[in-house]
């Protein structure tokens, strides 16, 4: 035990939780996700339409997965993203 | 011509009407010429706050309706000869009045003093749309937490909307020993988050409690260090450069031992 961590026992201070990420971390990142929502607006019409959109594009592509085709927001790496998972079922040729 | 400012906040419990009481008397302390609204009508708190419930006589939604006239239902304050309040009526209704007729009363009280403040009540409804008609800028207070500023945000849109460009902040009830501990967010945090400039910041200080129990603005206690940080956030809205208050927590005899064998 090094000589500051007697010390600290002997005044009664805790010691410090070991904590993989500040709460206040999780509180922010969680107040950036909610409010790329609120600011927004983003109504379940203006989503369903950037799917209908997007299944359109892809299409002329490749043959998707249309019941799986996953479009949602999310945080990564400190920025807001769309993210879009869309199964591919064949490339057309 | 005076300076009409709403103090809003969306979410309830956040220091709305202490922040207004604060500013007030503070501005008042200044020498400027200042009349509080209340406009959380069913819900009036200022009075208390102030330490001026025993003296009202009339309301805001008596002048509105016409049951007396403007200056009949200012309290003038027991401290400051050059500071006054318009108090909510309790027992009606936030439908009582509407968002014209209080365009119409800041304006008359406009041309009387330096500083029109209205406290805001909670929400974003019909009390909110009154509080700011009379507005031209506006003071959004929040305090570190998801909820608050996530309320704030959605204020700082609301008003922005309306017409009310750049509305500054006020950060309530800051902690400086969880927010060093990580465990809360810090100025910088909320910065990054809401687009606005900062007002001010307000430590988290038990006197408040204290001062009003005893309907006695922080403001006037030279020893409080949330009375300081509204004495600064007075002088700033008077358009003077003061810099952000220090509100680390000063260190003990022991806490100063510790940090010397490494642990902070």
């Amino acid at each position: 035990m090094p000589f500051s961590d007697l010390i600290n026992r002997f005044f009664g201070k805790e010691q410090p939780q070991p904590q993989n990420s500040p709460s206040k971390n999780v509180a922010k990142e969680r107040l950036q996700l909610v409010l790329v929502h609120d600011r927004s607006d983003v109504s379940e019409k203006m989503m369903e339409n950037l799917r209908e959109d997007l299944i359109a594009v892809i299409n002329k592509y490749m043959e998707i997965d249309q019941k799986s085709l996953d479009v949602s927001f999310s945080r990564e790496d400190g920025a807001v993203a769309l993210i879009a998972n869309i199964p591919i079922v064949r490339i057309k040729r | 011509m005076g300076e009409v400012l709403v103090i809003t906040s969306g979410k309830g419990g956040v220091g709305k009407t202490t922040t207004t009481a604060n500013i007030g008397t503070g501005l008042a302390l200044m020498g400027k010429k200042v009349v509080m609204l209340d406009t959380d009508i069913g819900l009036r708190n200022l009075d208390v706050v102030l330490g001026l419930e025993n003296r009202i006589v009339y309301d805001l939604v008596d002048v509105v309706w016409g049951n007396c006239r403007l200056k009949q239902a200012l309290i003038k304050d027991k401290r400051f000869e050059n500071m006054f309040l318009l108090p909510a009526a309790q027992t009606k209704d936030k439908t009582a009045i509407t968002a014209s007729q209080m365009r119409e009363l800041c304006a008359n009280l406009q041309e009387e003093f330096d500083y029109v403040i209205i406290d805001c009540p909670a929400g974003i409804e019909h009390g909110f749309k009154n509080a700011i008609a009379g507005a031209k800028q506006a003071i959004v207070v929040t305090t570190p937490e998801v909820s608050a500023v996530r309320d704030a945000d959605r204020i700082i849109g609301l008003l922005e909307a309306a017409g009310l460009k750049a509305p500054k902040l006020i950060i309530n009830r800051i902690r400086s020993r969880m927010v060093q501990a990580g465990d809360m967010m810090s100025i910088e945090d909320i910065m990054d988050i809401l687009a606005v400039d900062l007002l001010g910041i307000v430590p988290d200080d038990d006197f408040i409690v204290v001062s009003t129990n005893r309907g006695e603005p922080a403001v006037l206690d030279e020893r409080s260090l949330a009375g300081q940080a509204y004495r600064n956030i007075s002088k700033r809205i008077m358009g003077e450069e003061i810099p952000l208050l220090n509100i680390q927590e000063k260190t003990g005899f022991w806490q100063k031992i510790r940090q010397a064998f490494g642990n902070r």
